[in-house]
């Protein structure tokens, strides 16, 4: 069974975020890997970028599927994680830390209440029958 | 209602994740497609194909029905073989593809795809009223397990006394596995060595269970959906509703080998000589995207400036480790060599046509 830190904010679309002051730091959660099975690519914008919460940033694709990425809160994008272009398998094997997607400034913190903690986002996944 | 297989429970069992795929619940996976894709490749893999169709055609016209309504020479396939070929409407577009095992001169089985077999009973139906033969749907009462890769052979073989390693391919006959009857061919849609197995589907659970015990020492490992497509795709072998349907012809699907022309009539004959008569306009290319992004099911293609055709299967392919596809281009643009670019969420990636198929595995004899 996943564990899902206890200082991320979670998404229902199954991303994470991780506040450090106006930074967020942006990436797909352990139950979301695991769905999507072996990363073969992850396509992410360039930085300067600007989205509103919900938008698709970019997608993270396996075998099988191409998945959409949705930020969050919205911001604007400051780095992409240049690593997922050659190692994209690292979104399976360490899915809320080396595996991130996007570095963001965060236009409004207000927004991170509308989203999830690590418990809530754990019964959230069994709801969805994912556990 | 969603149909299952005789195996449904033991994919549950193993972990696999069930889809709906043709009005059947199959496993798209189990570990992975990569792991399964490998190991097809490296060692064996077992499929359930249970929900393809059977159609058997008994009667004294039996061979020559079949004939008529297929691409390829039944008259002379022998008994106890088997091979690729299609049945076309009149415009030469395929109804489907499928593969004929002649029993004997007068009981054949058709083995067609899940997803077409109420459509290609209904046209063989309509098909048969002037042939003396009797033409049955007994997809209900087979289950078909396929076992593939360089290790599916000796799996087998410990299973039965019947000597497998003479059989050559696109043969079958019927051999006894743990005292079960199946009829078994050398046969397969991964590219590998390996036969498809067919037998009652009260006995399917039996044999599945078997193959997956005494393959355990050799690496055998369930595999899914996801795996069949990618290792059908690194063959370049026809997926019917994706790069060929009601629309395109044997010949500009590349499949012209397994059309004979000169052996008398069939349907759809008359346009395909039509169509040699005049050239083909466009052509079933594989091609290899020269970027990191896959190309997919549906993106468009482009030479020239212009929007040319549509990728029609499209995969990363686990074992070359490339971006791969195939495409109907026009002819001028479908050459060996010819640089294309796919469409890739709005940014033109480049990509080049090459040799098909894109895998082909070295074999020990033959």
């Amino acid at each position: 069974m996943a564990t899902y830190p206890e200082d991320l904010y979670y998404s229902k679309d199954h991303e994470w975020v991780r506040v450090d002051g106006e930074t967020g730091t942006i990436g797909i959660t352990d139950h979301a890997q695991q769905q999507l099975g072996d990363v073969v690519y992850v396509e992410l914008p360039a930085a300067g970028t600007s989205y509103s919460a919900g938008d698709s940033f970019g997608s993270v694709e396996s075998v099988k599927a191409v998945s959409e990425l949705y930020l969050p809160v919205a911001g604007e994008i400051l780095e992409s994680n240049a690593s997922l272009s050659d190692t994209p398998e690292i979104v399976n094997s360490d899915p809320h830390g080396a595996g991130w997607m996007v570095r963001i400034r965060i236009k409004d913190a207000g927004e991170l209440s509308g989203l999830m903690r690590s418990i809530e986002y754990g019964a959230y996944v069994k709801e969805e029958g994912g556990e | 209602m969603i149909k299952k297989t005789p195996l449904n429970e033991a994919h549950k069992a193993l972990g696999g994740r069930m889809v709906e795929f043709a009005g059947w619940e199959l496993p798209v996976q189990y570990s992975g497609p990569i792991p399964e894709h490998m190991a097809v490749r490296e060692s064996a893999g077992l499929f359930d194909v249970s929900h393809m169709g059977e159609v058997e055609i008994r009667g004294r016209q039996a061979t020559d029905f079949v004939d008529y309504l297929t691409v390829n020479d039944v008259r002379s396939l022998d008994d106890n073989a088997a091979h690729y070929t299609m049945m076309l409407n009149e415009n030469g577009g395929i109804v489907d593809d499928l593969l004929v095992y002649r029993i004997s001169k007068y009981h054949l089985i058709l083995v067609v795809n899940a997803g077409t077999t109420a459509k290609d009973f209904a046209w063989m139906k309509s098909h048969a009223s002037g042939f003396e033969c009797e033409v049955a749907d007994n997809s209900p009462l087979y289950a078909q397990i396929a076992i593939q890769g360089p290790k599916a052979e000796r799996i087998l073989q410990n299973l039965t006394p019947t000597l497998l390693d003479r059989m050559p391919n696109f043969t079958h006959q019927v051999i006894e596995i743990d005292g079960v009857r199946c009829r078994v061919s050398r046969s397969g849609y991964t590219g590998e060595d390996g036969f498809e197995i067919y037998c009652d589907r009260s006995y399917a659970m039996q044999v599945w269970n078997l193959l997956l015990v005494e393959g355990s020492g050799d690496g055998i490992v369930p595999c899914g959906l996801a795996a069949r497509n990618t290792l059908r795709l690194e063959s370049k072998m026809a997926l019917y509703g994706n790069d060929i349907d009601d629309t395109t012809s044997p010949l500009e699907a590349g499949l012209g080998w397994a059309v004979k022309l000169d052996k008398g009539d069939f349907i759809g004959r008359a346009a395909l000589q039509a169509q040699k008569r005049d050239g083909l306009v466009r052509k079933l290319v594989g091609f290899e995207v020269l970027d990191r992004a896959p190309a997919r099911d549906g993106y468009e293609i482009v030479a020239g400036g212009a929007v040319v055709g549509r990728v029609t299967s499209g995969s990363p392919a686990p074992f070359l480790k490339k971006n791969i596809g195939l495409a109907y281009l026009p002819t001028e643009h479908s050459a060996v060599g010819t640089s294309i670019g796919i469409l890739v969420r709005g940014r033109e990636v480049p990509a080049v046509v090459v040799k098909t198929p894109f895998y082909k595995r070295v074999r020990a004899f033959d």
